[in-house]
């Protein structure tokens, strides 16, 4: 099918102008949902992204709710497991992996100069199979037993005891890696095979740069989340005893395979927030990357690391010295592409003319906080400190300041950096202010204090806790509810662009130099790059 | 024309390839079941008699040298027969040793006491460990009963080598308080 449409479209180009294929035709949902145009399918991988963005954050209110206080108040304790597990699922699943290919399906051909994806038949499936996903995630609540109450990482042999919710989350697990893994795919393709003329891979945007990288991540770390959450189900219900000790299998087993996925899961969120950063510091410093060439290898060589620290997260399964002191330098290693990255940015900024639109501001949020959740996952690299924190507050709060405060925030500056592009409209610039503002105070309020909850000792994904963590608790909650409140101000600020937006100007970002800005007009129109801009 | 059939039969051609890598990797996350298996074998992790056996290396037994201990026993104030089954005996440093003394209650009435050990040379004292020993409780016995208690001990190996001869003296005392009075 791709064939028939690529052979379509190129002979598309020999044309001209006229805009009649016959696959978009159908107005109103249809058009959606038949829809094989990258810009469409990135506008459904955003809007859908951002759904499960407050869908989740919801989960996140009700476990703030809940700790707001010691002692149970609002939910049961498997109710509140179960808000742990999905909303840590949603997130990284739902909400910021989609994000990111919302932007790849927008960004990609048109910083290369693509007409479209390779495979643009297969990118409508790779959405559509988000929503039968999300909703078997949902369903699972309303099956017999309720939602599964495993956490994220679905650990055996809790997974194996748990209720029909487990299967449910199984199989949405399944999709949603299908889903990635020929997103992925698309993305490899269309970035190797059609880019334009002249387009060497040095030449490329970072963005795009650091979406292949992810691609091949995604590629080969997904099979094996797969592969370990159908050993779990062949384990419930086939009498295959993979995590069983019962049966001569090891639970320990589980955490490797799912770790070995799980690490380069981390810079599958974080890898692409870095590109968009990549392009968002330039542009407000009006100068160019520097180091470019020094980034590229820097991405590659966290995304090869990652595959080798992956047990740095289970220092405490009862691991060989020797192998407890490998994952330990191994890991610290990547500190070292990561500190490239970090001062490039920096650099960039140096001496540059800088400005402080919302895109900005949101990416120097990325530069302090992600940095700081970097600092402190050297902390939890270091096994004799990390036998003390492990599944503490500590923990959490180091992942949210490199989840949130990394991909959320950078995913944030590229949709305020990308809007007009993309709509032809600008968003409201003061709205936008207070919206990184209030985000930045709240996620602070929200989550320093959470190291200090880990330091003296309270335990992650329980449901209550001793008196003395009252008061830091009580900040954190509050912090919550005030981040929660501004992410809305967010979906205000889109939808008041949207419909009533001033009209954008052609380069509303003086020092935006890639293809959609300097060959494209503003907005974007529907079909773009029928014809490959020669780049020099 | 042909360019664009080009790219359409390389896209296929990478989409074939990649796709091969995934399911590569699913299997791989198979293969990982067998390799856990053999790093648990390889580094013993699953072998839980492990530790016992360095636990058991670790006990290096002395044999080059013998060192005699000589058992004595007192009582102090008590009307209790007490005396070890054996007066002494030879002992490697780091070997198990076991011996048993016998007390007999001379009394009428039940009495508990406590036996208080000391060590000649008195250096000897914290080379001499003491794994199980009569001493550790308070001993009560009823009217005329006798009783075999035992003694079980190493001795250090890092015992200085100029001494030959240790000698363990037990004293037993009446323990204050558990005597029953009339009235």
């Amino acid at each position: 099918m791709s064939a028939v449409l690529d052979t379509h479209g190129k002979a598309h180009d020999g044309h001209g102008d006229h805009d009649d294929h016959g696959h978009h035709t159908p107005t109103g949902f249809m058009r959606w949902v038949t829809t094989t145009n990258h810009k469409d399918i990135g506008t459904m991988y955003l809007w859908f992204s951002f759904a499960m963005f407050l869908f989740g954050g919801v989960m996140a209110m009700v476990i703030r709710a809940e700790l707001f206080q010691p002692g149970m108040q609002i939910v049961t304790p498997e109710f509140f497991n179960s808000m742990t597990t999905y909303h840590g699922l949603i997130m990284v699943f739902g909400a910021i992996m989609p994000a990111f290919v919302g932007f790849a399906n927008w960004q990609i051909p048109m910083m290369i100069g693509a007409p479209d994806m390779a495979f643009p038949r297969m990118n409508n499936w790779s959405f559509w199979l988000l929503p039968p996903a999300a909703i078997l995630l949902v369903a699972s609540f309303l099956v017999p037993g309720g939602g599964a109450g495993v956490g994220w990482t679905m650990y055996a042999p809790l997974t194996t005891q748990m209720g029909p919710g487990m299967d449910l989350t199984i199989f949405a697990v399944h999709i949603l890696g299908m889903s990635s893994i020929m997103g992925s795919i698309n993305i490899i393709t269309t970035i190797l095979n059609l880019r334009a003329p002249g387009m060497t891979l040095m030449k490329m945007p970072l963005f795009v740069w650091t979406w292949l990288i992810t691609a091949y991540l995604l590629v080969a770390s997904m099979p094996v989340l797969a592969g370990a959450v159908t050993m779990t189900l062949t384990d419930r219900h086939f009498g295959t005893s993979f995590f069983n000790a019962a049966g001569g299998g090891d639970p320990v087993l589980y955490q490797h395979i799912f770790w070995f996925f799980g690490h380069p899961e981390v810079y599958i969120i974080a890898i692409p927030a870095f590109g968009v950063i990549s392009q968002v510091i330039p542009a407000f410093s009006r100068k160019p990357l520097f180091g470019y060439a020094s980034m590229v290898y820097a991405t590659s060589s966290i995304a090869i690391l990652s595959f080798m620290v992956w047990a740095h997260h289970m220092y405490v399964v009862g691991m060989p010295v020797a192998g407890q002191l490998y994952f330990m330098y191994a890991t610290m290693l990547i500190a070292v592409p990561t500190g490239v990255k970090v001062f490039n940015w920096v650099a960039t900024m140096w001496k540059g003319s800088l400005t402080f639109e919302t895109p900005m501001l949101f990416a120097l949020g990325f530069l302090f906080l992600f940095t700081l959740g970097g600092f402190t996952g050297l902390v939890l690299a270091m096994t004799v400190v990390d036998v003390q924190l492990q599944d503490t507050y500590y923990v959490v709060a180091h992942f949210h300041y490199v989840m949130v405060a990394g991909a959320l925030f950078s995913a944030y500056a590229g949709v305020y950096f990308w809007f007009p592009k993309w709509t032809g409209k600008m968003y409201d610039e003061t709205l936008g202010k207070w919206h990184f503002w209030l985000s930045i105070i709240f996620f602070n309020l929200t989550f320093f204090v959470q190291h200090f909850l880990g330091l003296a000792g309270m335990p992650r994904r329980i449901p209550d806790y001793s008196l003395q963590f009252a008061e830091f608790n009580q900040i954190s909650s509050i912090g919550a509810f005030g981040f929660g409140i501004s992410q809305l101000l967010f979906l205000y600020i889109i939808i008041k662009a949207i419909r009533s937006g001033e009209k954008a100007p052609q380069l509303p970002w003086d020092g935006a130099d890639t293809l959609e800005w300097t060959h494209l007009p503003t907005p974007a129109p529907y079909h773009t790059f029928e014809n490959p801009p020669t780049v020099k | 024309m042909s360019t664009a059939d080009s790219i359409v039969s390389a896209n296929r051609l990478l989409l074939r390839k990649l796709l091969v890598v995934s399911v590569l990797m699913f299997g791989f996350a198979f293969a990982l079941v067998p390799f856990y298996e053999k790093i648990c074998e390889v580094a013993g992790l699953r072998d839980i008699f492990r530790s016992d056996e360095v636990a058991a290396k670790n006990t290096q037994v002395d044999m080059s040298r013998s060192v005699a201990v000589e058992f004595d026993s007192n009582t102090q104030r008590l009307a209790w027969t007490f005396r070890p089954l054996a007066s002494g005996l030879a002992a490697h440093p780091g070997a198990v040793m076991h011996v048993e003394y016998e007390v007999r209650n001379t009394l009428d009435r039940p009495v508990t006491g406590q036996a208080v050990p000391s060590y000649g040379p008195q250096l000897a004292g914290q080379y001499f460990r003491k794994l199980e020993c009569f001493c550790f409780q308070q001993q009560t016995l009823a009217p005329g009963e006798v009783r075999r208690m035992p003694v079980v001990f190493v001795i250090d190996p890092n015992l200085p080598k100029d001494i030959g001869t240790i000698t363990l003296s037990y004293t037993f005392f009446e323990v204050a308080g558990t005597q029953k009075r009339p009235g």
